[in-house]
C-alpha cells in the first residue's frame, strides 16, 4: 500500500489528467462519443491527487451532495465497486452526471488544490467510476426497506423525476414515474446528442431505477391521458412529484419564422436524438433537414448540442453559430466551445438575426445584424446594440433557433390551485413544496431552463421532503 | 399492449382499425387525437380519433395509406401491437347547447367530424353531416354518420352517389337559400377546409376547421405544428387541433405540409424496393 504514503507535497506535484478523445477531424464525421474515458490506471493516479481533506469544499458544491473524497478514496485503491456504492448512494445517475454536469462550477470550482494547481478532476472519475460498474455486468443494489404501502406519481422521466423516484424506492416506497415520450429519460434522450450521452448509459441508469422497484409508464401524457387530481383521487397517490421540465420553445418573432427550414432546438435535436433522424431514411423514419449551411441562432449548451449535431449530419457541410453578444458572454460550458471549435463550428458573434428570408415557402437565407456591446443588462451582461446600416445576408438552408424554453402549460392548466409565477413556472418551496398538499414540483418547471444536475438536486430535496410527509401521515 | 382488435379494408387505401388503448378511451373527447408510432425507430404520426369505447378500453381511427408509415400500418393484421398509442391529446371540440351544425367531411376527414358530430346531436342540437368523396366505392362511414347526425348530406365528384361536386357545392347552396345553421364544422384536406372558410366568411357564420400539421411530440414541445392564427402562431398539437377557420393562414398550412416531402419520397422509395424485393424472395421460395 505504497500510496497512502504519498504526501500532500507528492499528490499536488501529480499534474490533472487529460481526457483522452476522438480526434475532432473523425469525429465530426461520427455520432459516437467524443471523450474515450480513463483507463484504470489513469484514473488511479487521478484520484491519488485528492488531499481527502477533512472539511470538503467539494461535496458542498455538488446540488446533490455526493461523498467526492471517499468515492475517490476508493478509485485510489483500486476499489470501484465500493467506489460506485458510493456515488449511488447520494446520485441514482453517476454515469449521466459524469458527462454532462458543468462540474468546473461547481464541485471542481471549490477544490483546493484548484487554486494553484488544477483540481481533481471529479467530473471524469465519477464518470469511469459508472462505466467501470456498467462493463463489469455486476450492478448492486442497495437494500429496500419493507415497502411503505404509500404510492407516489412522478410526472416526467428527466433527470428530476428519475432521482426523486430513485430516493423514494429506496425508502420503500410505491413509485409510478409517467412519461409523455415513449422513451423514459427526459432531456437526457431528446436533447443532449448521443456523441455527449450515448443513450445506452441513460438505457442503464433507467434500468437501474426498474432494478429499484421504480414502475415506468410512458406515452403517458399527465393533464390529458389522466389529470393530477384523478391520480390522487382515483387512483389512489398519495403524493405527487411534477419534474416536466421546460417544454416550451421560444422563438425569436421576427418575420419569416415559420418557413421551411426554421427549427426550434427542441424539435431538431428531438429528431435527432429520440428519433435518431441521423440514420434516415435506412434506419430511421424520422426526416430531418437535409441543408448544406446550417445556422443555429443562441449561445447556450443547446445551441452548441444542435451546432455540433448539425455538424455531423453527411450533408451539411458548414454549421454556423449566431449569437448577439461576445464570446465572454457566451452561457455555454467553456469545453462545450472548445469542442465545437475544434470540429469546425464557425462562431457568428455579436451578430443577430433580424428576418428570415426564402422563395416558395422555404428557408434561403436569414439577414442578419452586427452588434456592439454596450452597457452591462439586467443579468450583469453588456448589452448588445446594433450597429445602424451593417445589415447582411447569410445564406442558409436551415436555421436552429435555441434562444430558451418557457414552461410548458399542460400541468398548470389541467391542475386548479397550483400557484404559478408570470412566466408559468410552478412556484415551489426549497424542498419543493407547491401550493397544492401533497404536490411537489421541481427542476425546470420550477426554476426555468437549467441544468440536468440543478433538476437532480431539486428531485432529491423533493424526496426527502415527500419521504417526510408520507411518514407523518 | 396496442394491439389491433379489428381492420377492415374499407376504399381507396382507407383502412378502418380498432386498438386497444384503454388510457385513451378512457378519457377521449370529440375533437382529439392520437399519436402513434409503430415499430422501433419509427415515426410519430397524429391521427384524429373517429370512435372510443371506455368500457371495452378500444379507439377506432382511419387511416389511409400515403407515406411509409402509414403503408406499413396498412400491412398490419388483427392481432399484431402498435409500439406506442399517446393520448388524447388536443384541446376537446366545444360543444354547446342550442346550435345548429353543418359539418362537412372530405374523405377520410369524414371520420375526424363523426364524434364531433354525434356530441352536438347527444346534446340535441340539430346536425346536419355533409360527407363526400370521389366516388360512391371510395365514401367511408356512411352508416355512422347517419346515425351520428339529424341528417346526412352526400357529394361525389362524379355523381355516383348524392350531389355531383364537392361537399363545398352542398353548403354553397344550402347558404345561398339561408337554410339556417349556428357553427360550420370542416375537416378534410386543406383546400377544403380553405375552401369552406371563403364560403362562410360573407356570411359572418362560426367556422371551425381541425388542423392536421406535421408534428412530433404532441406535447408543445417541439413547436414543429405551429400554425398561424391571426396574428399569433398557435401549437396545433396543444392550442388546437380545432381554430377558427377565418383566421387560418391555410397557404402556410400548405407550405409547411411539404416540409418533409423530398425526405418522405426518399423514404418510400427506399421501402418500395424493400418491399419488391421481399415479395421476388417469396414469390422464388414458393
Amino acid at each position: 500500500m505504497e500510496k497512502i504514503k504519498l504526501s500532500n507535497k507528492d499528490r499536488m506535484k501529480i499534474p490533472r489528467h487529460d481526457m483522452p478523445e476522438q480526434e475532432p477531424a473523425v469525429r465530426a464525421q461520427n455520432f459516437l462519443e467524443v471523450p474515450l474515458g480513463f483507463t484504470p490506471e489513469t484514473a488511479m493516479e487521478e484520484a491519488d491527487r485528492c488531499l481527502q481533506c477533512k472539511n470538503p469544499k467539494c461535496v458542498a458544491g455538488c446540488p446533490v451532495n455526493v461523498k467526492i473524497p471517499d468515492f475517490i478514496f476508493h478509485v485510489a485503491m483500486g476499489n470501484f465497486s465500493l467506489a460506485a456504492q458510493t456515488l449511488k448512494e447520494t446520485n441514482a445517475l453517476p454515469a449521466v452526471c459524469g458527462r454532462v454536469c458543468p462540474q468546473e462550477d461547481q464541485c471542481e470550482a471549490v477544490c483546493v488544490i484548484g487554486g494553484k494547481n488544477e483540481p481533481v478532476a471529479i467530473g471524469r472519475l465519477e464518470r469511469f467510476v459508472a462505466d467501470w460498474e456498467r462493463a463489469s455486468g455486476v450492478v448492486t443494489i442497495p437494500p429496500i426497506p419493507a415497502a411503505t404501502g404509500k404510492k407516489v406519481a412522478i410526472i416526467g422521466a428527466g433527470p428530476a423525476g428519475l432521482t426523486c423516484a430513485g430516493d423514494l424506492a429506496k425508502k420503500g416506497h410505491d413509485v409510478t414515474i409517467y412519461e409523455a415520450l415513449h422513451k423514459a429519460g427526459g432531456v437526457l434522450v431528446y436533447g443532449i446528442p448521443e456523441f455527449r450521452l450515448p443513450k445506452n448509459i441513460v438505457d442503464a441508469e433507467v434500468d437501474y431505477l426498474r432494478k429499484l422497484g421504480v414502475k415506468i409508464e410512458c406515452d403517458f401524457v399527465v393533464g390529458m391521458t389522466r389529470t393530477i387530481d384523478e391520480l390522487m383521487e382515483e387512483d389512489g397517490f398519495d403524493a405527487v412529484f411534477i419534474g416536466s421540465g421546460a417544454g416550451l420553445p421560444y422563438f425569436m418573432g421576427i418575420p419569416g419564422e415559420n418557413l421551411n427550414g426554421v427549427y426550434s432546438a427542441n424539435e431538431f435535436l428531438t429528431r435527432v436524438n429520440l428519433m435518431k433522424g441521423f440514420v434516415f431514411p435506412n434506419l430511421s423514419d424520422t426526416p430531418v433537414p437535409m441543408a448544406t449551411h446550417v445556422a443555429v441562432i443562441g449561445g447556450g449548451n443547446t445551441a452548441m448540442d444542435s451546432a455540433r449535431t448539425a455538424k455531423r449530419l453527411p450533408w451539411t457541410e458548414k454549421v454556423s453559430i449566431v449569437y448577439r453578444r461576445s464570446l465572454a458572454e457566451m452561457p455555454a460550458r467553456k469545453e462545450e466551445i472548445h469542442h465545437g471549435e475544434q470540429e469546425g463550428v464557425e462562431f457568428l458573434l455579436l451578430t443577430n438575426p433580424t428576418k428570415f428570408v426564402g422563395a416558395e415557402g422555404w428557408l434561403t437565407g436569414m439577414e442578419c445584424q452586427r452588434m456592439e456591446l454596450g452597457e452591462p443588462d439586467a443579468s450583469g451582461r453588456r448589452k448588445p446594440v446594433p450597429v445602424k446600416g451593417s445589415e447582411f445576408i447569410l445564406e442558409v438552408g436551415a436555421a436552429i433557433i435555441a434562444i430558451g424554453n418557457g414552461s410548458n402549460p399542460l400541468i398548470n392548466k389541467t391542475t386548479p390551485g397550483l400557484t404559478t409565477n408570470k412566466y408559468g413556472n410552478i412556484i415551489a418551496d426549497g424542498f419543493g413544496k407547491t401550493s397544492r398538499e401533497g404536490v411537489w414540483a421541481g427542476g425546470d418547471i420550477v426554476i426555468g431552463a437549467a441544468t440536468v444536475i440543478k433538476a437532480m438536486g431539486a428531485g432529491k430535496e423533493a424526496a426527502a421532503s415527500i419521504d417526510e410527509y408520507l411518514r407523518s401521515k | 399492449m396496442f394491439t389491433i382488435l379489428e381492420k377492415n379494408d374499407l376504399a381507396a387505401k382507407v383502412y378502418r382499425y380498432v386498438i386497444n388503448a384503454p388510457n385513451v378511451a378512457r378519457k377521449a373527447k370529440a375533437g382529439q387525437f392520437v399519436i402513434l408510432r409503430l415499430i422501433d425507430d419509427g415515426e410519430r404520426i397524429p391521427i384524429t380519433l373517429a370512435d372510443w369505447d371506455p368500457i371495452s378500453g378500444t379507439i377506432t381511427l382511419y387511416v389511409q395509406a400515403i407515406g411509409k408509415t402509414t403503408t406499413i400500418m396498412s400491412q398490419m393484421k388483427a392481432g399484431d401491437a402498435l409500439l406506442d398509442v399517446v393520448g388524447p391529446l388536443g384541446i376537446p371540440s366545444h360543444v354547446e347547447k342550442g346550435k345548429t351544425l353543418v359539418a362537412l367531411g372530405g374523405g377520410f376527414g369524414i371520420a375526424a367530424i363523426h364524434p364531433i358530430v354525434r356530441a352536438h346531436k347527444r346534446i340535441g342540437n340539430r346536425t346536419i353531416s355533409i360527407i363526400g368523396a370521389r366516388s360512391k366505392e371510395l365514401l367511408i362511414m356512411e352508416d355512422e354518420m347517419r346515425a351520428a347526425s339529424d341528417e346526412v348530406r352526400i357529394a361525389t365528384d362524379d355523381g355516383s352517389c348524392g350531389t355531383k361536386g364537392f361537399v363545398t357545392t352542398i353548403l354553397k347552396k344550402m347558404l345561398t337559400t339561408h337554410e339556417a345553421m349556428d357553427v360550420v364544422l370542416a375537416i378534410g384536406p386543406v383546400v377544403m377546409m380553405k375552401a369552406v372558410a371563403e364560403l362562410t366568411r360573407a356570411s359572418d357564420v362560426e367556422t371551425l376547421v381541425s388542423l392536421n400539421p406535421i408534428m412530433m411530440d404532441g406535447t408543445g414541445m417541439c413547436g414543429a405544428c405551429r400554425v398561424m392564427v391571426g396574428d399569433s402562431v398557435q401549437f396545433a398539437c396543444v392550442d388546437g387541433p380545432e381554430f377558427d377557420a377565418h383566421k387560418v393562414d391555410f397557404d402556410l398550412l400548405v407550405a409547411r405540409q411539404k416540409m418533409y416531402s423530398p425526405q418522405e419520397k426518399l423514404s418510400m422509395e427506399i421501402f418500395d424496393k424493400l418491399c419488391k424485393a421481399q415479395e421476388q424472395r417469396e414469390t422464388a421460395a414458393w
